[in-house]
């Protein structure tokens, strides 16, 4: 096992930049998600770990070791590809036990590896069949399960449940967290699904192209974005534009936002504040409970979206559309055209730069 | 529910015959017209052009067993096809590898014209710009006399070797389309992820490439090895007196001898051989797939 550096990497393809300076310390035994849009170099970002290609400049350490000039083949990393990648023309166990053959292991070792992996992804009984008579959950396991045999330093993994549908995908995710956890190996993730990222990761990446926008664990991220696309690409936002009074924004019409954390900006700067849904509370008028230190908007609801355990109102203020999240408790329903009252805390609110 | 399937397949037979009508009247009209006619000649004494009296026959096939001449012949021939298969194989397949996986757009496309160009330009010219190539005097002897300081005599013209290359050139293209089309369909994923577990490129080669693409070989070799083993211009052209091979006797009895029915015999007697190798390889190259 062993953590991963990468330092001020760049790649371009002939003008463009696929990555551009970015620096990522992955911990050793940890389980990173790497998140972006399409085409913000995630998957480039992965090969160049790999040893599928090689970056420009900068530096990548493997446990320690430099290994930008090092050949995939001596890397010693696994890979599991999102299309699984298994040898069609080889039964699952040989698909599992390739890694051993080609150094040679003895028969017997690799017949009680290639069992005790397929155990481990529960697929013990199927090691006879090919690779084509699986269904797709199936195969993505048995790619994990070549990818580990050989006791990589590393797990890379580029979109591995993008072709599963969601129940599979979400039964994926908690298998795959179970078997990191258990062989303790320090994982790369890349992946296009915000949730999927959230949930399983301890720390995430989010890129954007070729540049590292923000990096931290997921809770940090969500609570404390470092600028407008990391709050709103990760989880849902409303954004707020306004001139920075220091401690939050004054709006064009005079109203003023209160942030409880963020940048420090200088007053008069342009400056955004942003604000979750599910932080929002709303009433139906201002007679609700009042502390001094909130901020609190009067609005018109113009739509309700009704989604089983809560529901999202989508409030009209001053020509902007707010979206706020409500636990369904049975009691607040509120009726579209209805006037309501937004109120929340600073804490609850982000204050950063305009971008 | 079997009787529905049967019923689906053949609703689904009747709405194809309209398209396979054309493919199958031009396989009567080109191929299985011409070849009774030949089943008919094979059987007979004396063409009956000439209007010469004629009857029914064996002989022309007992003629096969009664001189040792046409096996120790058809032997050569079929080592001819075998190694001319495997020269194309050797030659072929890392050309087909290399367009496939290596070279992309522009290069890709311009390399795969000179694969082709063999295809394009006529049987004839190109058998004799290699007699051009391989005589004494002639551009190879010349070029390789002017670049080594030694004085070396190459005489290939009239030779076995002369045979091989012309062969080989000819057919070449077959092994390098066939395996082409395999090896493109084979991802790269697979190829990056046999790397990452390790694996040298001689390994992935052996393990994972070319089983997959075994098809492709089976298929090149097979539209190689039968033509090269009834063939007779390259061998006639470039091997001069050492190029006797079945194909060329055979020639002989239709455009010199004009004895049509032995002639006609002596292909069914290879058609006939060469089905059994196939028949007899088959289960070992499907197990190899
Ligand atoms: N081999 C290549 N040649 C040229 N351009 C490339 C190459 N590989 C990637 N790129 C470009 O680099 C950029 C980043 O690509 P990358 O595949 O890393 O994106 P990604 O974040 O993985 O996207 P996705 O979520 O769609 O997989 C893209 O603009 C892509 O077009
Ligand atoms: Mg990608």
């Amino acid at each position: 096992m062993a953590g991963v550096q990468v330092s001020n990497v760049s790649r371009s393809f002939g003008a463009h930049k696929a990555l551009d300076d970015v620096s990522i310390d992955f911990a050793d035994g940890g389980f990173y998600a790497l998140l972006g849009p399409s085409g913000s170099g995630k998957t480039t970002l992965l090969r160049q770990i790999a040893g599928f290609d090689f970056p420009d400049s900068g530096r990548i350490a493997i446990g320690g070791e430099s290994v930008e000039r090092v050949p995939v083949e001596k890397r010693r990393i696994g890979m599991v590809f999102q299309n699984y990648a298994l040898f069609p023309n080889m039964s699952v166990a040989d698909n599992v036990a390739f890694g051993l053959s080609v150094r040679g292991e003895p028969k017997a070792v690799i017949a009680a590896e290639v069992q005790g992996a397929l155990d481990l992804v529960q697929l013990g009984k199927l090691g006879g069949r090919r690779p084509h008579q699986l269904s797709g959950g199936q195969r993505q396991r048995v790619a994990l399960a070549r990818a580990i045999i050989t006791k990589p330093r590393v797990l890379l993994l580029d979109e591995p449940l993008g072709a599963l549908d969601k129940a599979l995908r979400v039964g994926m995710q908690i298998e795959l967290k179970r078997i990191q956890r258990e062989i303790g190996i320090t994982t790369i993730f890349v992946t296009h699904d915000q949730e999927e990222a959230l949930t399983m990761s301890d720390r995430v990446g989010i890129l954007r192209d070729g540049k590292l926008v923000q990096e931290g664990p997921p809770e940090e991220i969500y609570n404390r974005p470092k600028s407008e696309f990391a709050a709103t690409f990760l989880g849902d936002a409303n954004i707020f534009r306004g001139e920075s009074t220091g401690n939050g924004i004054r709006l064009p019409d005079g109203t003023a936002i209160f942030a409880g954390s963020g940048a420090n900006l200088a007053p008069g700067a342009k400056a955004i504040c942003a604000v979750r849904p599910e932080r929002i509370r709303i009433f139906t008028d201002a007679a609700a409970p009042d502390t001094a230190n909130a901020n609190v908007l009067r609005g018109e609801v113009s739509k309700r979206i009704f989604a089983g355990n809560s529901s999202t109102y989508f409030v009209e203020r001053g020509g902007q559309m707010l979206k706020v999240i409500v636990q369904n408790t049975g009691v607040d329903k509120l009726a579209e055209g209805q006037e309501v009252v937004l109120r929340w805390s600073p804490e609850s609110t982000v204050l950063m730069a305009a971008s | 529910m079997a009787a529905q399937v049967a019923a689906a397949s053949r609703s689904g037979l009747r709405s194809a015959l309209p398209l396979l009508a054309p493919a199958y009247l031009w396989l009567t009209v080109a191929i299985f017209l011409p070849l009774s006619a030949m089943v008919f000649f094979s059987l007979m004494t004396e063409l009956p052009l000439s209007g010469k009296p004629w009857a029914f026959t064996l002989e022309n096939y007992t003629a096969f067993f009664s001189q040792s001449l046409y096996l120790t012949l058809l032997l050569a021939s079929l080592r001819l096809g075998l190694e001319v298969t495997l020269w194309c194989i050797i030659v072929g397949y890392p050309a087909a590898y290399v367009l496939a996986k290596v070279l992309k757009g522009r290069s890709r496309e311009a390399i795969f014209l000179l694969v082709i160009l063999p295809f394009w330009s006529n049987g004839l010219v190109r058998i004799f710009s290699w007699a051009m190539v391989l005589r004494e005097g002639g551009i190879l002897d010349t070029a390789l006399n002017a670049v080594l300081p030694f004085k070396i005599n190459i005489d290939l013209m009239y030779s076995y070797p002369a045979v091989i290359i012309g062969l080989v050139h000819s057919y070449v293209p077959y092994m390098v389309l066939t395996c082409y089309l395999t090896l493109q369909a084979i991802d790269d994923s697979l190829i990056e992820a046999g790397r990452s577990l390790g694996a040298s490129r001689l390994q992935m080669l052996k393990r994972v490439i070319i089983p997959l693409s075994m098809p492709g070989l089976v298929a090149g070799a097979a539209l190689i090895f039968v033509p090269v083993v009834g063939s007779f211009m390259e061998p006639r052209i470039l091997g001069g007196r050492t190029g006797t091979f079945y194909g060329t006797v055979i020639e002989d009895q239709f455009v010199a001898v004009f004895n049509w029915p032995l002639g006609a015999a002596l292909s069914f007697i290879l058609l006939a051989v060469v089905l059994v190798i196939l028949a007899v390889a088959s289960p070992v190259l499907r197990r190899a797939m």
